[in-house]
């Protein structure tokens, strides 16, 4: 079954959900009652030290996860029955994947079909010409047949927008998307975000560059253990708030990437 | 010198072995079993699962000793201790702060033990060393029909979710988000594991089965870039170790196990030296494979 494309246009549909999240790993508390709503086809940044939770709300929009209290939907739905429509691709920190893996490029994007596809994983010319077509948006067709391990870093981040772009997932997951990209990356990925936002996709951005978020991000989303503050760029991308996000730092240090050191929490 | 004369034509170095009925059976078990492994081997490499087969090859020797005591068969015997090993390193890992190669270590060591104790506290005929060092040579008929059915069920198994498999040891977050069962993969990959331990210990015995479960996938991964070609690879580099290992422990009368890991070895050492690409001795001509143009800076 393939999810219908036409389906991202229904404008007033909520794409992700999430109510009085609680999630804590044996006893330590990771998020409490955060809440969330995104409607489809908006860009939300999600902007949070290390250790804030950002990756534990990540988890648990994908399932991984059970919160030990609240509710999460996806496009209405729980998130294993969205997950089985295809609705949610997660694209990876380049770190996170073994890069010496033997798989090409197109290896990659086919991945993204898997779950469209019958028990054999038998790609249809339909599911070639989805890969295709993906290849082409990130401009890595000619690229094809390289193995994983011999792209740029940036070519790598493509290769796994382009597997999302396969699996026509209406919500997309993104941690640290601008991490180690070369400059014309970085520009192809902004122009698509802004495409995928008017075909009515929406993403969340993982990310603690905030300049970036100044740039692209129509929503942010505040994050310590909890949901600090939430809504339009403009509104809430204050010095105080970002402040108040980052533990009362004043705002003129944390213009770049924050460093690691004692943000662990 | 009888053997040095037979040796003198290549034909009849090759025909000779096979007027003997337990040879032509050590030939197709041991190639049979080593496509098997080699098919397997590939997804421990790249899962990085070296160790795991280790772990549960040592782990099934009390099972083969059960089930002989309970006049079982003793493949049956061998895979519930397998599996069991298994399920045991998961368990004291996830409800304990000890890292996972201890575990493991651990583990196999206390069920290998368990094993040498039972092995000298039953009254049986069980053969220590065949078990240990295989006896592909003395193979029963019932022990091939055990090695058959195994095999059929772990080529099945790899043959029909081989896509899965190969997506979930490359990025298990996207078959979960996707909405594939990735528990269900881990037990299932395990249990194959299991199996082709089981079937690899007639061949080579408890203590070299590993590399069968290993190297051939190891020697494959340093010849291509290309999963599919990789398995072929692997399957046909395992084969033609268990067929030359034969032969050569037959003339050389050696023992078999240590011939065929050998040869497998041997093969291994080739690609690490002469690899066309990740050879210590590359060919300089080819291109560099990371290209710099992107500028791209490290994460």
């Amino acid at each position: 079954m393939m999810a219908p494309v036409d389906a991202f246009r229904s404008v007033d549909r909520l794409r992700i959900e999430a109510e009085g999240l609680c999630v804590d790993y044996n006893g330590t508390v990771a998020l409490y009652d955060a809440g969330l709503c995104l409607k489809s086809g908006c860009i939300c940044g999600l902007v949070g030290m290390n250790g804030a939770g950002k990756s534990t709300l990540f988890k648990a929009l994908m399932g991984f996860i059970r919160p030990s209290r609240g509710i999460i939907r996806i496009n209405g739905l729980p998130v294993a029955k969205a997950q089985r429509e295809q609705a949610v691709a997660y694209v990876p920190q380049s770190e996170g994947i073994d890069c010496s893996f033997p798989v090409s490029v197109w290896d990659v994007v086919m991945m993204g079909r898997y779950g469209s596809m019958n028990l054999l994983r038998i790609p249809r010319e339909s599911d070639r010409a989805a890969v295709r077509h993906a290849l082409e948006r990130v401009e890595l067709l000619d690229l094809r047949d390289r193995p994983i391990g011999s792209l740029s870093g940036g070519q790598r981040k493509r290769t796994f927008l382009a597997r999302a772009i396969a699996q026509r997932a209406s919500v997309l997951l993104l941690d640290e998307p601008f991490n180690g990209v070369d400059v014309r990356t970085e520009k192809l990925m902004a122009e698509l975000f802004l495409q995928f936002r008017d075909e009515g996709r929406t993403i969340l951005i993982s990310t603690h560059d905030l300049s970036h978020v100044r740039d692209f991000c129509d929503l942010v989303v505040l994050i310590n253990k909890t949901v600090l503050a939430y809504g339009e760029t403009a509104e809430i991308f204050t010095p105080e708030n970002i402040a108040m996000t980052f533990g009362g730092l004043p705002p003129n240090l944390i213009t770049g990437p924050a460093s690691s050191e004692e943000l662990e929490g | 010198m009888n053997a040095l004369l037979a040796m003198s034509t290549p034909l009849s170095w090759l025909l000779e072995p096979l007027s003997h009925g337990f040879m032509v059976r050590a030939l197709c078990v041991s190639a049979l079993v080593g496509g098997v492994c080699g098919l397997l081997s590939c997804y421990m490499t790249l899962k990085g699962w070296a160790l795991m087969g280790d772990a549960v090859s040592h782990a099934v020797l009390p099972g083969v000793v059960v089930a002989y005591a309970l006049a079982l068969p003793f493949s049956l015997g061998a895979f519930v201790f397998g599996v069991g090993s298994v399920a045991l390193i998961g368990f004291v890992k996830q409800k304990s702060r000890v890292k996972e190669d201890t575990v493991i270590g651990l583990v196999f060591t206390g069920f290998f033990a368990l094993g040498l104790v039972l092995v000298s506290r039953t009254r049986s005929n069980i053969d220590l060393t065949h078990i240990l060092f295989g006896n592909v040579l003395g193979i029963s008929v019932a022990d091939i029909q055990q090695t058959l059915l195994i095999s059929g069920i772990v080529v099945l198994i790899l043959v029909l979710l081989r896509r899965d498999l190969m997506l979930f040891c490359f990025d298990p977050t996207h078959a979960r988000s996707i909405g594939i069962n990735t528990g269900l993969l881990h037990y299932l990959l395990l249990s194959v594991l299991s199996l082709a331990a089981v079937a690899g210990l007639q061949t080579v015995g408890i203590i070299l089965v590993v590399a069968m479960l290993i190297t051939p996938g190891a020697t494959a991964y340093l010849l291509t870039d290309r999963f599919d070609r990789m398995t072929w690879l692997a399957i046909f580099s395992s084969v033609l170790s268990s067929l030359l290992g034969v032969y050569i422990s037959y003339w050389s009368d050696s023992s078999t196990a240590g011939c065929i890991v050998l040869v497998q070895t041997g093969l291994f050492l080739i690609a690490f030296l002469f690899a066309p690409r990740y050879g210590i001795f590359k060919r300089r001509s080819l291109p560099a494979v990371i290209s710099s143009q992107d500028g791209s800076k490290p994460g």
